[in-house]
């Protein structure tokens, strides 16, 4: 553990984790669901979010003390849209194959209640370097929920894993896995794994409630 | 006119918002506890729905034609006004409605379901009379899905349910199902 800064470690892993924006506040489904049908897909819309809410942490909380109380919310919204259009604009320069999977889901990014919450509730009352912090973890955590999300509709609805077959020709895939009906169970079960791992940790750590709070415990 | 209804039954049932596309899942399954809340929730999302296609034909014809790259930014800020707007004319004309429809009035700014209805609007060529039809699928969809669903969740209190399944993930278990039957309107206008 980073003893030296460890505000910083704290507000990292608490992003990645314990308060993932997904599993735990049950922020962001809509992206969330519409395009994790691949593994690829997933990744890209994590790395767009990824990108909007680090840049737009940024922005906000170094122009915090200039921001009007009133219009605060507003602002936030015409920040985010402002990178949402910068990622759009470049996918579609750099990967138009997959800018076009995504479809209308990047524009869509701007009303991903997750990003906006970071900024009232982070951003807009921290250090900048705290917020770029917060955002980066926050973000890697809904990442790794997209990713886990459509890594198991791909595996299960293809048999495949970035495009790369995996169980030979005798596999039958499970095609409402890749439909949205999939996508809804897949991410019901998810949340049942997340919050029995929470729940036996918690108990764990009543049992152990003599020893150190931080016990590995093991899964 | 077949095209007309075609858009609707479209954005009604077979591409409905909620269950196909996942769009505003946030109030879905955030404020889809009662049966009450949820319907009202839905007429509010219809009104604005409605409003933000004849703002985003306007916007699309007029304006965004010489400037592209200002799209996302002025139906984004089209809205969020809209929805201050109305909010303020409600409570002027009818301040029972106003506190009908309470917090969820404002809250429908951040729902990706009315900026979703804009893009997807523009993105399939609309004119204005078929973006409006496309408006009033998609809005009854979302508060046929949003109905639905307060209803399945009402009755799914008393029933007898683990306690770790209980919340959000039994309510999403509750959308893939529904999601499900919903695939079934999917053969509905194959033939044409």
């Amino acid at each position: 553990m980073a003893k030296a800064k460890p505000d910083a470690y704290q507000e990292f892993v608490k992003g990645l984790w314990r308060d993932n924006p997904v599993f735990a506040q049950v922020l962001g489904m809509c992206p969330m669901l519409a395009v994790t049908n691949t593994a690829v897909n997933a990744l890209a819309m994590g790395g767009a979010t990824f990108f909007v809410l680090v840049a737009s942490s940024f922005l906000v909380s170094s122009l915090k003390s200039l921001i009007p109380k009133q219009v605060r919310i507003s602002t936030y919204i015409i920040i985010i849209a402002t990178f949402v259009t910068v990622t759009d604009f470049t996918l579609q320069a750099m990967v138009p194959t997959i800018h076009k999977e995504l479809g209308a889901f990047i524009p869509l990014i701007v009303a991903n209640c997750m990003i906006l919450g970071r900024q009232e509730a982070f951003a807009s009352r921290n250090t900048v370097r705290m917020a770029v912090v917060d955002a980066v973890g926050m973000a890697s955590g809904f990442l790794f929920a997209l990713f886990s999300l459509g890594a198991v509709r791909e595996i299960l609805g293809n048999g495949s894993l970035f495009g790369v077959d995996l169980f030979g020709p005798n596999f039958e895939p499970w095609v409402i896995m890749i439909l949205p009906p999939g996508g809804f169970l897949t991410l019901g079960l998810l949340m049942l794994a997340f919050s029995w791992i929470v729940e036996r940790k918690q108990r764990l750590a009543e049992q152990l409630a003599g020893l150190e709070p931080d016990v590995e415990v093991k899964p | 006119m077949n095209e007309l209804v075609w858009i609707f039954v479209s954005a009604l049932l077979i591409n409905n918002f909620v269950l196909a596309y996942f769009l505003g899942l946030c109030p879905f399954l955030g404020v889809s506890g009662r049966l009450e809340t949820s319907f009202r929730l839905g007429l509010a999302t219809i009104f604005v729905m409605l409003i933000t296609a004849l703002c985003s034909w306007f916007l699309n014809t007029y304006i965004l034609i010489h400037a592209p790259y200002l799209r996302l930014i002025s139906f984004i800020v089209v809205i969020a006004s809209t929805v201050q707007f109305i909010e303020m004319v409600i409570k002027k004309i009818s301040p029972a409605l106003f506190k009908a429809l309470g917090i969820f009035l404002p809250l429908i700014t951040t729902n990706c379901a009315i900026l979703g209805l804009a893009i997807f609007a523009t993105n399939k060529g609309y004119g204005l009379v078929e973006g409006l039809f496309y408006a009033l699928g998609a809005g009854l969809g979302f508060t046929l899905a949003m109905v639905l669903m307060a209803g399945l969740r009402e009755e799914s209190e008393i029933a007898p349910v683990p306690r770790l399944i209980r919340g959000t993930a039994m309510n999403l278990i509750i959308a893939g199902i529904l999601s499900m039957a919903f695939m079934g309107f999917a053969g509905l206008f194959s033939a044409a």
